[in-house]
């Protein structure tokens, strides 16, 4: 067999990489090296962290690429950057300076409001924000290689990264015990692809590595969603907004890794300093929320 | 029955259990130095190679790995090919066990990634020989030089060695875990029986 690139299996390979990792919002180079430093098996560059774009209102747009480029120069880990939902465009120029995942993220302003890229036709693997099961398989059927499930970006709040892995993991769990005669129907209340259903109830998995995102802020968030059962975690706000970013992204690192074992945990949650800023999620209007944003 | 375990600091280290369990092994997990006792080998998956590092010295996992190895086979695949070799070329955590210089992210960055048959005559003491092995390379290592006792398992088309051995090590550039071709960990099973 001759050499073939951009395979499925080597798009959803580099997430399997990534699995049982931190990967961080960075908004530049010095960020990208503490975080690097920290242990983390990914960044996330983007010039504005989710905490900003929620303060700053207006469009929230893809990345200058230089600073996504000086990013990549300054790490060996991978480097993933942010398009707007339904923009390929943006995620074709993504594809061009040649990041190594792109995130077709709900924290940017969504370009379409009814269609998601087509994401088989890039080189570049996909990550897609998820809050259901139905809205997972959705993504992967259009080609996203790795699933994130939403959470509530920029709050420093887990309580909405905690409904949406609760509620894909519960729905794959009743998944396992439907007979197959029900999955049809099931498909069609979900919104999901039939194949990929079948598929996820055969793997008792959703068919991609599957992370927690949005509103993590401390190394007892991360290990919760790693106990609920993700494969990883994405810290946006949570580091780089809080005290002391450096002790506190080796802390989530650690915490990660030790997911279960409490003494662990206890110890690396001591004297971490100021956490970021949280804001409760009950607190803010639905036309506010980020979650609700894609199709 | 033989006991392996896999290093669980980072990475698909649940793809090298599954893997493990289809041919039989028993497994366990391996996140503190404890855990390193009783066990006939050990496998160091794929993941991100400074974060592993990171976290095997922050737990105190590299002397008793190195000490491990001196009795036991060891198996890195791609980040764990970097952690047991001699150099990386850059300054990041390494165990140094096995006589081996390797280029991280050899072919660039993931838009490089890609899958390839390769010819192992090694695997014909495990299965039938002759059928090609199919190797998936993620931003893979290149192991670039290897010293006079290190056994050359595998090369791509193009002469670059992407799997060897020394004594009862064996580095992989590639990601057996992530197929469903269990030769290479039943290779390895037979290494960790024969110590």
């Amino acid at each position: 067999m001759e050499q073939q690139t951009a395979t499925f299996a080597v798009k959803k390979g580099l997430a399997q990489m990534l699995k049982g990792g931190v990967i961080m919002d960075v908004v530049n180079a010095d960020q990208a090296k503490i975080a690097e430093d920290a242990g983390a098996c990914a960044v996330m560059a983007l010039e504005r962290v989710p905490a900003d774009i929620r303060a700053d209102g207006g469009v929230a747009r893809m990345s200058d690429p230089d600073m996504i480029l000086k990013i990549m120069d300054a790490v060996t880990i991978p480097v993933m950057a942010k398009c707007r939902i339904g923009h390929f465009v943006e995620a074709q120029i993504l594809e061009a300076i040649g990041v190594d995942y792109i995130d077709e993220s709900e924290v940017l302003t969504p370009a379409d409001e009814a269609h998601h890229i087509y994401k088989h036709n890039f080189k570049i693997p996909f990550v897609c924000g998820c809050r259901n099961l139905g809205e997972a398989l959705r993504r992967v059927g259009e080609g996203a290689a790795m699933i994130r499930t939403k959470g509530e970006a920029g709050t420093g709040d887990v309580v909405e990264a905690v409904r949406h892995a609760r509620s894909v993991l519960g729905e794959i769990r009743k998944l396992q015990t439907m007979p197959e005669e029900e999955l049809m129907a099931l498909a069609k209340e979900l919104g999901a692809p039939y194949e990929l259903l079948l598929e996820t109830k055969e793997l008792g998995r959703l068919p991609v590595v599957n992370f927690a995102a949005g509103g993590i802020a401390t190394p007892a968030d991360a290990a919760l969603m790693m106990q609920l059962g993700v494969d990883g975690v994405f810290v946006g706000s949570g580091i780089f907004k809080s005290g002391d970013p450096a002790k506190r992204a080796t802390a989530i690192v650690k915490a990660t890794t030790h997911y279960r074992d409490a003494a662990i945990l206890a110890e690396v949650s001591r004297n971490l300093g100021e956490p970021m800023v949280g804001r409760q999620i009950s607190s803010i209007p639905d036309q506010d929320l980020i979650a609700t944003r894609g199709w | 029955m033989t006991l392996i375990g896999v290093l669980a600091l980072q990475g698909d280290f649940i793809e090298h259990i599954h893997a493990l369990q289809r041919i039989g092994a028993d497994t366990r997990e391996v996140r503190l130095p404890q855990q390193l006792q009783g066990l006939d080998g050990l496998i160091l998956p794929g993941g991100e190679s400074t974060t592993i590092g990171k976290l095997a010295v922050a737990y105190g996992l590299m002397e008793p790995i190195q000490e491990f190895g001196k009795h036991h086979a060891i198996w890195g695949t791609c980040a764990g090919a970097i952690l047991l070799s001699k150099d990386a070329k850059r300054h990041q955590p390494l165990l140094e066990l096995m006589d081996i210089t390797v280029e991280r992210n050899a072919f660039g960055r993931q838009v490089d990634s890609f899958e390839v048959d390769l010819d192992i005559p090694a695997l014909g003491k495990v299965a039938p020989p002759g059928r090609p092995y199919h190797a998936v390379f993620i931003r893979a290592p290149l192991i670039d030089s290897v010293s006079a006792g290190v056994e050359v398992l595998g090369r791509l088309p193009n002469g670059k060695i992407v799997a060897a051995r020394e004594g009862h090590f064996l580095a992989t550039a590639f990601h057996p875990e992530l197929t469903q071709d269990d030769r290479f960990h039943k290779l390895f099973v037979e290494m960790s029986k024969s110590d």
